[in-house]
């Protein structure tokens, strides 16, 4: 028995009321091929030790054989619910190493984009939510309405999820005549619908007693631990890139970053809530004022990145996502490395589930909002 | 035969006395035996097949999409086709399950809702038998399942299974208590235990409307510790999916995994037929004192009816319950239980006690 040896290596007996679970890599609650080897007493959790590599797909050392354009079509892959963010960042990095300044139309498309895709992977978040919770009917309305989003990708730029989008010196393709009317109907029906999100889930007693004081991560364990995103700011930890180090058109819009110092389940779940409004807000300041002029600038056919290193963070739906590439001068990268919001995310759940029950494990590891191919890249 | 749709004492009556007029006794009664028996498990089956159906087609209205609509008109054959399905598949069982506890544990938690059907009057003249106790004979089956699940978790040799069927014995054991009382509150209020004599009680007012406000607390409570008792959302912890993949019946594959996914149906019929019989009248029409032709009208409508009526309308509601709420933790479950419930529920018991008293009822 596999867990057993590891439990010994480690120089960690079980106790006898104790054991061990293998929750995954194929489990309902880990939305993917998690593996948590969760050791428990009754149903008190005691330790939770994640196992990742489940779908490791060796997407960093492939971006070493292939150009940067080609990179963006990778990173689509990793953290799939904020595709369109993760094609941002490699393609700031690109132009920030190239110093190529994009033209106010592009920052704007791509702003919105990314609020969008926000918006979308929120929805789905709140969906699956509520189904770890127990409330299976979320999950049909939090698709319901992202349907609506992914229609709007799909006109856009052929692709509901791995959107590619976003590449080195602007956008792929230029909006549809459409964009606009369709994103003004989507915020309009969205803020009818987002109420009942509250009324089915949020204001739910049963909701509220479950998630109130339940894995608490302190603002130190968070800064620690480096959680960021919805999950680090429900801890107070102000780490928002949006903010912090603005890109794309976000240094032009007024909005709040969303704080909660309660550090617990319930204000993770309302934080991410909250930032939905936010995100409605941000749509609402740049869709009306989209400038005209060029998608792109003209980039060379074989881009070459000059020797040395680049780095460029964004927000994704999950937290901080950062490119980190290491050229040396010629047309692929030495190396990349991604930092994903998943895989410093997961690591403060031992933290946060020690001495709750399993039903908590599940409810706490959904408000981290993992993505696991995020996470093992 | 005289066949009476208001009344089916008559048809019983005319084949009891037809059977025992041509055969010996003992091959009468068998006969009866065998009669009785095939009815119950045809209908038990349909309607285990037609809740499965209701359910998805609630579910999806809930859900807000269509629900089963491709295999026959409004998707009416896909539950037949899954059970279909379900018989036809292979039984795989883990190796170092237990041969005999994990096969027998099936057929003991559907044969303790097949013993609690039993009991229940469905109309005049159709209840296969009603004795003096009746009540607390339910009571006793229904809480036998228990036993079956347990068995369940324990053979398995899962660990999630486990988990599953202890919660689901603690869950069970707790919520008997709570089933029990506000039942006992309704018997101090009729003064009997059988149920035709319950349902009799109800002529002129529903016990709800006649034992107005501890009446109301008991059905309530009823309705909570039922759908706990059931394993139903949002006390389905025996089976959360989320957390231990489908619990008890992980393990289980086929035709008795359907055995499980049955009586599962079945418990949530008999607990929706008995509230409808205890609180709201059985097979009783809806009547109201002196309004005479009001009752009238009412009576025209079969008994029959009415019991099915009512109890469609209590499982929409313990449905509804399912598709809305989330899922409570193990240790939610039983302070609900055990700090909240029990004890409004010996108050409940004392207030019907002095109401019964005081004659302070319609």
């Amino acid at each position: 028995m596999s867990e057993i040896r590891e439990v010994i290596i480690n120089n960690d007996r079980l106790a006898t009321d104790e054991y061990l679970v293998n929750m995954g890599p194929q489990h309902p609650s880990t939305h993917g091929v998690l593996r948590l080897l969760v050791r428990l007493e009754g149903e008190k959790v005691l330790n939770v030790q994640p196992h990742t590599g489940y779908i490791h797909s060796g997407i960093e050392k492939m971006c070493e054989a292939i150009s940067y354009p080609q990179i963006i079509h990778l990173t689509d892959r990793m953290d799939y619910l904020s595709a369109h963010m993760n094609n941002e960042a490699v393609a700031l990095c690109v132009e920030k190493a190239l110093q190529v300044e994009v033209p106010d139309r592009v920052k704007y498309i791509r702003t919105i984009m990314d609020e969008l895709s926000r918006l979308a992977s929120h929805q789905l978040w709140w969906c699956v939510f509520g189904m770890d919770m127990g409330a299976l009917t979320t999950f049909f309305y939090g698709l319901r309405d992202r349907e609506k989003i992914l229609d709007i990708f799909e006109e856009t730029c052929g692709a509901r999820m791995t959107v590619s989008y976003s590449t080195p010196g602007g956008l792929m393709f230029d909006i549809h005549p459409n964009f606009q009317k369709r994103v003004k109907e989507f915020i309009t029906y969205f803020r009818t619908k987002l109420p009942e999100y509250d009324k089915l889930l949020s204001g739910n007693v049963i909701l509220r007693e479950r998630a109130e004081g339940i894995g608490h991560l302190s603002l130190k364990d968070a800064i620690d631990f480096g959680v960021t995103g919805p999950s680090g700011r429900a801890s107070g930890f102000s780490c928002d890139m949006r903010k912090h180090h603005p890109y794309s058109a976000y240094p032009f819009v007024k909005f709040n970053e969303i704080l909660d110092h309660r550090c617990d389940t319930l204000a993770r779940y309302e934080v991410r809530i909250l930032e939905m409004y936010e995100s409605l807000s941000i749509i609402e300041q740049l869709i009306d004022n989209i400038p005209e002029g060029d998608y792109a600038v003209k980039m060379k056919g074989v881009i070459k990145l000059p020797e040395g290193e680049f780095y460029q963070r964004v927000e994704s739906a999950r937290g901080e996502f950062g490119v980190y590439i290491v050229s040396d001068g010629k047309k692929n990268p030495y190396r990349v490395k991604f930092r994903s919001p998943g895989f410093s995310n997961m690591f403060a759940l031992n933290k946060m589930a020690k001495g709750h029950k399993i039903a908590d494990l599940v409810a706490i590891m959904s408000t981290l909002d993992l993505i696991i191919p995020d996470i093992d890249r | 035969m005289a066949f009476n749709i208001y009344d089916f004492t008559t048809l019983t009556h005319s084949i009891h006395v037809g059977l025992a007029e041509s055969f010996s006794p003992v091959v009468a009664t068998t006969i009866e035996w065998i009669i009785v028996g095939v009815t119950y498990l045809l209908f038990v089956a349909l309607f285990g097949l037609f809740l499965v159906y209701a359910e998805r087609k609630v579910c999806a209205a809930f859900q807000q999409r269509l629900g089963p609509m491709r295999v026959g008109p409004w998707g009416l054959l896909q539950t037949i086709a899954d059970f279909i399905k379900l018989l036809m598949k292979e039984l795989i069982m883990p190796r170092k399950a237990d041969w005999f506890l994990y096969n027998i544990a099936p057929f003991i938690v559907i044969i303790a809702s097949f013993m609690a059907i039993a009991i229940l009057p469905f109309a005049p003249g159709l209840q296969s038998f009603d004795f003096d106790i009746g009540i607390f004979y339910l009571t006793a089956v229904s809480s036998v399942g228990v036993i079956g699940i347990l068995i369940a978790g324990w053979s398995s040799n899962n660990k999630y299974s486990l988990i599953g069927a202890m919660r689901s014995g603690a869950q069970i054991l707790s919520y008997e208590l709570s089933v029990s009382l506000s039942l006992l509150t309704m018997v101090v209020f009729a003064g009997s235990m059988q149920f035709s004599t319950i349902v009799e009680g109800q002529r002129d007012a529903w016990y709800i409307f006649s034992g107005h406000i501890p009446a109301m607390i008991a059905f309530i409570i009823f309705l909570i510790a039922g759908t706990a008792e059931t394993n139903r959302g949002p006390f389905d912890l025996a089976e959360a999916e989320s957390e231990l993949v489908a619990g008890f019946h992980t393990e289980y594959s086929g035709v008795k995994f359907a055995m499980f996914f049955l009586a599962e149906y079945i418990n949530l019929f008999i607990i929706s037929a008995v509230a409808a019989t205890v609180f709201l009248g059985g097979w009783m029409p809806l009547h109201f004192g002196n309004l005479e032709s009001f009752n009238h009208v009412m009576d025209f409508i079969p008994p029959v009816v009415w019991f099915f009526g009512k109890v469609l309308f209590v499982i929409f509601i313990i449905m509804w319950f399912k598709w809305t709420f989330p899922r409570l933790r193990v240790d939610q479950i039983l302070t609900l239980e055990w700090k909240y419930l029990l004890p409004i529920n010996l108050v409940n018991i004392l207030l019907m006690a002095l109401v019964v008293l005081t004659k302070f009822h319609f």
